[in-house]
């Protein structure tokens, strides 16, 4: 992590990124207790900037923080300063004076939770900004991988979707390639990021081809609006091309497992008996979610070792 | 207006070649003499041994922001920046507020350029009314009243039959009609150059074609009508080679190519600072070299600035909804002399794209040191060592990539009409 910021999986390396999933498993295990509460972070205070709403990702950090005794504040400025036209630096100036000691940060453009940690004094986590990263999502589906394949080295993980518009499928690509696993992307050229191979991934526009032999296939959400902006002709084609069944799954692996970052579409990115069971794994990375923020929250706005969570010598 | 007496120069003139060590005496505003042997008894002496000393510099693409913004700019204000950076005429953009497509509002601009800039003031007027792309502007009344080319600038006119026609209307005018050659329909929402730098930071990308197919556009309506186009802010690969072979048969188009797209690539923009979106935005190394070379095998006959300037606040904000542009005014000469220190450009080459050739494309005086000239110029240090701060800067606003850069080469003095306006010791001192 660069100082004690999340921005993105692009600035991490290998063993930040193992640190990471090593931490959320031990605060998975804090998750499967009768009391799902340890005083790790008794005292602070996180913010959750959210400029986009977002009830999903929001809900998951605030349970997180929770569980680490922290006092979490939601700010929400779409509903309340934007009105008034303030600026972002403006609100997180404001929000700044106050002490957090993390602010959690979601926009719906590119490059504002880096900007606003520019500006502040308090740890910045990324919890989504436009289509560049959404670096928890990344680490949460890392971390259901590992517990589901007990390695990223060595695996194939095929994305599919809307990858131009998506935060999740950019935070996964980085997230997957440092840990050693062969990322594949697949889309109609019209959804692929120019120049994208030149992150280190392979682009398909077969899905067929995608598939052949994945561990992992990752599907993205697919929006109504790209129709407007001439992406893809219609739902029912980009169904019938890209969504995923389980007679398409058979061109993956035998024990392939099969992702999405929510919300689903059903019938559409996935078909709806292939949403609800095996292999497909949605609520584990949901439930991991709460798991993997727990480590990130810790790892950026905890203070040196108090005993508990950092007794491996972290 | 007093006699100056410019010793031990060396004098850099384009227009007719020279570039030798000499003096040059200035007399009732204009070149009085130039060479060696010059007796000018009690003229005021200015040493510029070791320096050298060009017609003034002319840029040929600047947003004044007056009348109507300002908070941003002003003419004295940018006039000010101009000189000190070496500029002695400023062409300003027809973006104001009022448009400038009315011969009043091309009275009033040239009325407070009289009062208040130290650099000369050429205004160019819109090419349709409220740069809608609609009904064009009165050519010839905007002529009258003082305009040097007609341009809608940002606001590219979309529609052929318009473009078509403003440039057959030119042929009456016989002024350039500039082009910011950007296709609206590819560039979309995008805001930084696509490719690698947009995928990386999640931002739209602006495509490098979207220039090249409105170049190749505006190529052909010149061709058609006979018009002379003028191609603002070239950035890529694609419009340099096309301009270059509709040069070669004989189209009556010129073009500039900014200080930024020069020295800059679109990894500039890594780091989401707003000071590093540009309209037309940067571009990769391929589409760099290419518009050195251009500018070195003269297919880009000028370097202008497009001198942008926005305020703090309207910067300070997402970089989607910031305003494109950059100020370049006082750092165009630190900046361009890169060219000549990677000897793509010799100076005396370097001077022409930003003095005699500027001054030819508006088909005003200028660019030359040839006795009987207007004494408009510049002396350059091109080894001054400085910081670059936009605060400690003569423009109103502080919009640059280059802050807090270590710059080499820097304007000395400048001389508008045979008076020193600027010297770096003393800062601007006219008006």
């Amino acid at each position: 992590m660069t100082g004690r910021d999340l921005l993105g999986i692009e600035d991490l390396d290998r063993s930040e990124l193992e640190r990471i999933l090593e931490t959320s498993l031990r605060m998975e295990e804090v998750g499967r207790r009768d009391v799902k509460k340890v005083p790790t972070l008794r005292g602070r205070t996180i913010i959750n900037l959210f400029f986009e709403p977002s009830t999903r990702t929001r809900t998951s950090f605030e349970i997180a923080g929770k569980r680490l005794s922290a006092d979490v504040v939601n700010f929400s400025p779409s509903q309340s300063s934007i009105t008034k036209a303030e600026g972002i630096l403006d609100t997180a100036m404001t929000l700044d004076a106050m002490d957090p000691d993390a602010v959690v940060v979601r926009h719906k453009v590119a490059g504002v939770p880096k900007r606003i940690a520019d500006a502040l004094d308090a740890p910045v986590i990324n919890a989504g900004d436009g289509a560049h990263e959404h670096p928890t999502q990344a680490l949460l589906d890392l971390f259901t991988v590992w517990q589901e394949k007990g390695r990223i080295d060595g695996l194939t993980v095929t994305i599919v979707g809307d990858i131009l518009h998506s935060r999740v499928a950019r935070s996964n690509l980085y997230a997957f390639s440092k840990l050693g696993a062969e990322v594949r992307l697949a889309a109609p050229p019209t959804m692929l990021p120019p120049a994208v191979e030149s992150l280190g991934v392979k682009a398909y526009s077969s899905l067929r081809e995608a598939l052949e032999g994945a561990d992992v296939v990752m599907l993205l959400r697919i929006q109504q609006e790209r129709l407007a902006g001439c992406f893809f002709p219609s739902i029912r084609e980009y169904a019938a091309t890209f969504g995923l069944d389980r007679r398409k799954l058979r061109f993956a692996k035998d024990d392939a497992i099969v992702m999405h970052p929510g919300p689903i579409n059903r019938g559409v990115e996935i078909a709806h008996d292939l949403a609800d069971q095996r292999p497909s794994v949605i609520l584990d990375q949901v439930r991991n979610g709460v798991a993997v923020r727990m480590a990130v929250l810790y790892l950026c706005a905890g203070r040196p070792p108090r005993g508990g969570l950092r007794r491996e010598g972290s | 207006m007093g006699r100056i007496w410019i010793r031990g120069g060396r004098l850099l003139d384009p227009a007719s070649g020279c570039d030798e060590v000499g003096d040059l005496l200035v007399e009732g505003g204009r070149i009085a003499a130039l060479g060696s042997g010059i007796e000018a008894g009690d003229a005021e002496v200015i040493d510029a041994t070791g320096r050298w000393l060009a017609p003034g510099f002319i840029d040929l693409h600047v947003h004044l922001r007056e009348p109507g913004q300002e908070y941003k700019e002003d003419i004295a204000s940018g006039g000010r920046a101009g000189v000190a950076g070496g500029f002695t005429a400023l062409v300003c953009m027809a973006n104001t507020q009022p448009v400038n497509d009315d011969p009043s509002v091309t009275e009033y601009i040239l009325d407070r350029a009289r009062h208040e800039s130290p650099a000369r003031v050429y205004p160019i007027a819109a090419a349709t009314k409220a740069l809608a792309g609609e009904m064009m502007t009165e050519m010839v009344a905007l002529l009258e009243a003082g305009v040097v080319a007609f341009s809608d600038d940002g606001k590219t006119i979309m529609d052929s039959g318009v473009m078509r026609r403003v440039l057959e209307y030119s042929l009456l005018v016989r002024v350039p009609i500039i082009t910011h050659a950007e296709d609206r329909t590819l560039v979309c929402e995008g805001v930084v150059n696509e490719g690698p730098v947009s995928t990386r930071l999640g931002l739209p990308g602006n495509p490098g074609v979207a220039e090249v197919v409105h170049v190749a556009r505006d190529l052909l309506l010149a061709e058609l009508s006979g018009a002379h186009l003028h191609v603002a802010h070239v950035s890529t690969a694609g419009a340099v080679s096309l301009i270059r072979a509709a040069r070669e048969r004989g189209v009556h188009v010129t073009a500039e190519v900014t200080p930024h797209h020069l020295t800059l690539l679109d990894e500039a923009a890594l780091g989401y600072d707003t000071n590093t979106k540009m309209a037309p935005p940067l571009r990769g190394q391929v589409d760099v070299d290419a518009c050195r070379a251009g500018l070195a095998d003269g297919t880009i006959d000028a370097i202008a600035t497009d001198h942008a300037p926005h305020a703090v606040h309207e910067k300070d904000v997402e970089f989607t909804a910031a305003p494109p542009g950059v100020i370049g005014l006082e750092t165009a000469v630190p900046v361009t002399l890169d060219l000549v220190r990677a000897d793509e450009l010799s100076p005396l080459e370097w001077v022409r794209r930003l003095s005699t050739n500027p001054a030819r494309i508006i088909g005003r005086p200028g660019g030359s040191l040839a006795v009987g000239a207007p004494a408009d110029l510049v002396l350059i240090d091109p080894d001054h060592r400085w910081v670059y701060d936009p605060a400690k800067g003569y423009s109103k606003s502080r919009n640059s990539p280059w802050a807090g850069r270590e710059m080499i080469g820097r304007a000395l003095a400048t001389i508008v009409g045979g008076n020193v306006v600027y010297d770096l010791d003393r800062g601007v001192l006219a008006p």
